[in-house]
């Protein structure tokens, strides 16, 4: 596929993208006036169907919206139009009158959604030129910290500051020459730990490192600090590349970075602006944890917290 | 503790749920005196505003006597009588250094959820939905309040609570509605709204030195209370807006219009009103735009649009071409409350103004779900509602 013709695909997973998120505003803030439209308004099981729906739309969207290539996550799309059109399909069964008639209407515009979503989604699964499998997934983010640049440096350099912030972190211990220890607890209590040394630091200005051989998950980053113009604090800016091996470990190392990596990370970097600026993490009741991409999909109600 | 709780549309619950307590070395947990039903809540009672749970404890209006603080918190003791502002802020970040604190950059721990939406994140603010943070609210008894040490207003007076309570939110947000004007000598403002907000702006622009301030509604109780704030009053019913400002104005049109409405204007023709409803119900829209499509085409030409009225999501039929060719200015924001605390609160010392002329009703906590269908129904003259938590 030409790199236009790749960009058009990118386009239209973009723009259904951003349906899925007016989509499922609606159904989470009005399922009543949604299942009246499509006929099913007699059901009372119809409120809480398009309550779901609307959240799957929602997670579509994040999806679309929030990667850089989109258009292979509209399977996921494909996936939800099939079970709207089969409740569809099970709807206008019982149904007769005007009520079937707004259900058949409904099916017809999911069955448009679906034909645009099936397009996109196939079209994007025929392989780039010259893409080869990518072992080796590497991430960025940024963010801006109120603090000057010798005080975010020496947090960051102080590797044991670490865990304050990279939530998955159980601990980093360092152990001279440059050389440090990182344990993470990954699912089910797995520990995963590692050796990482550094490669580079230059004072105020970047620190690089890399697992040494032998590494159960091979890994390797760099942090960047500049002045943030005008007064506005410190730019820092994170790499991690990491290559996630065969195996249980693999595994569970996969499933700890989850669905959204590079959310990951960006949330990483929000803590540890947090814990820069204001001393703490920020903590809700919904939120209890702080800044958690998965929690921010499952909050807990705003109550206190036992 | 008593809170009253969000149980889906248009339904709240006084439930029993657990004491809060200090998460943060920064928090204070707040014994509740007295706490207020806001036009906000309204949007969330509606369902208009996304990202509501079922049992997310409502309220950003509060105030009350600090009980318990957080290592860190060395500005407040047990026993002071504070004012919280509804937006959640450090006071450390680049927003918070320029005054812009419902913008606070660290205080929404769900900034992730609201940059999808907005691009970027809004601060958290009390019993505001889970894209702004999740926190629980004040119409409870109890409150836990993140960065006491920054946000909170100390009263140490022996004013009562109904003239303090309103710096909570509603007083500062007239007031910012009516400085986002710029007023000059002479000026003639108008103000969509005569709601709480709309009626404090009115008060607040006299305040700021406008010349006539013209005020918007179809409620004539409430008319009447900016009336007595001082407003020339237009019910939209009656009379049509656009024709009577502009006679009012001798064509010039107002210099600064004040949008004290939001997302769930009402609109006079049927016909309009249901097709709005119908893109909002469907989600094309997610706002029903009335009162801030009729603020620009009325306002005079380089004039500015004041938005205090909340919006949450997209609007439609937006008339951009006024808005540009006029040469127009936008201003808005949820409102920076900690920046207007300590001179708001020496206006009601010194008797420029008396807060609690917006008062309807006193509820107890229990009877909160009547107070918000009398609010947003306006039954029996509701104009605003306090809720007594321990009464
Ligand atoms: N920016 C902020 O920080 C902030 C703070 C508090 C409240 N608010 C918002 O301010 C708005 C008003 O709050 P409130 O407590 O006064 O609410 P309210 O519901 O008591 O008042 C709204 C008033 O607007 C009137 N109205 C409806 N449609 C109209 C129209 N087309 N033209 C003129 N008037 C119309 C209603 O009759 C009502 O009297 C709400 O949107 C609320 O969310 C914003
Ligand atoms: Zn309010
Ligand atoms: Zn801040």
């Amino acid at each position: 596929m030409s790199e236009k013709n790749h960009r058009t695909h990118e386009r239209l997973a973009t723009t259904l993208g951003w349906a899925s998120l007016g989509l499922g505003v609606a159904q989470l803030a009005a399922p009543g006036a949604i299942s009246r439209l499509s006929g099913l308004d007699d059901s009372p099981w119809a409120g809480k169907a398009i309550r779901l729906v609307g959240i799957r739309e929602l997670l579509h969207a994040a999806a679309l919206l929030g990667t850089r290539r989109p258009a292979p996550m509209t399977w996921t799309r494909v996936a939800g139009d099939a079970m709207d059109l089969t409740m569809l399909g099970r709807a206008m069964a019982n149904r007769d009158g005007p009520r079937r008639r707004r259900v058949a209407a409904a099916s017809a515009a999911v069955a448009g959604i679906t034909l645009a979503d099936m397009y996109t989604a196939m079209r994007a699964n025929r392989p780039m030129p010259g893409a080869g499998p990518e072992p080796i997934t590497n991430l960025r983010a940024s963010i801006t910290v109120n603090r000057p640049r010798q005080e975010v440096y020496r947090f960051w350099r102080s590797l044991e500051n670490l865990p304050r912030f990279m939530i998955h972190l159980e601990s980093v211990e360092t152990i001279g020459g440059g050389y440090s220890h990182w344990k993470v607890r990954g699912p089910a209590h797995k520990v995963i730990e590692w050796d990482a040394e550094i490669v580079e630091d230059r004072e105020e200005q970047l620190i690089a490192w890399r697992s040494i051989e032998g590494a159960t998950v091979r890994n390797s980053g760099w942090v960047r600090f500049t002045d943030a113009p005008g007064g506005r604090g410190t730019e820092v800016r994170v790499r991690i590349d990491y290559e996630a091996p065969a195996g249980k470990l693999g595994l569970a190392f996969a499933r700890l970075l989850g669905e959204h990596p590079e959310q990951q990370v960006r949330d990483d970097l929000r803590r540890f602006k947090q814990v820069m600026e204001t001393g703490e993490v920020t903590r809700s009741e919904g939120s209890p944890e702080g800044t958690r991409a998965q929690r921010q999909l499952f909050q807990r109600p705003a109550q206190p917290v036992r | 503790m008593k809170a009253n709780c969000w149980m889906g549309r248009n339904t709240v619950e006084v439930q029993e749920v657990p004491d809060p307590r200090i998460l943060n070395p920064r928090d204070a947990i707040v014994r509740i005196t007295s706490s207020a039903i806001c036009g906000s809540d309204l949007h969330l009672y509606d369902g208009y505003i996304p990202t509501m749970k079922k049992g997310d404890v409502l309220g950003h209006e509060f105030m009350g006597e600090v009980v318990e603080v957080g290592p860190r918190v060395s500005t407040l003791r047990v026993g002071d009588r504070v004012v919280v502002p509804f937006p959640i802020a450090c006071g450390d970040c680049l927003a918070c250094a320029h005054g812009m604190y419902s913008v606070c950059e660290n205080s929404n721990p769900n900034a992730g959820l609201a940059e999808k939406l907005m691009g970027h994140a809004p601060a958290g603010i009390f019993g505001y939905s889970h894209m702004l943070g999740g926190y629980p609210g004040g119409q409870a008894q109890y409150a836990r309040v993140p960065y006491a040490d920054f946000g909170p207003i100390k009263i140490e007076d022996d004013l009562p609570d109904e003239q303090v309570l309103f710096l909570s939110d509603i007083f500062p947000t007239g007031w910012m509605g009516a400085e986002m004007c710029d007023i000059k000598p002479g000026d003639v403002i108008a103000v969509w709204g005569a709601g709480p907000v709309g009626q404090f702006a009115v008060a607040s622009a006299y305040l700021l030195g406008a010349e006539r301030v013209i005020c918007i509604d179809r409620f004539p109780y409430r008319l009447d209370i900016a009336a007595r704030a001082g407003a020339e009053t237009l019910d939209y019913e009656e009379v049509d807006v656009l024709d009577a400002l502009r006679d009012l104005t001798a064509g010039r049109g107002p210099d600064a219009c004040i949008d004290a409405v939001g997302m769930e204007a009402h609109y006079p023709v049927p016909a309009i009103q249901a097709y709005d409803r119908a893109k909002q119900a469907t989600r094309m829209e997610t706002d029903r735009p009335y009162a801030l499509r009729e603020a620009i085409l009325a306002c005079r030409n380089g004039g500015t649009v004041s938005v205090i009225g909340v919006y949450g999501g997209l609007v439609d039929k937006f008339p951009m071409g006024s808005f540009m060719n006029r040469s127009l200015t936008m201003k808005t924001g949820q409102c920076h409350v900690q920046r207007y605390l300590e001179p708001l609160l020496n206006k009601i010392r010194e008797g420029a103004i008396d807060p609690s002329f917006v008062i309807s009703h006193h509820l107890p906590l229990e009877e909160a779900p009547r107070g918000y269908e009398m609010f947003k129904n306006k039954e029996n003259h509701c104009n605003k509602v306090v809720l007594r938590p321990w009464a």
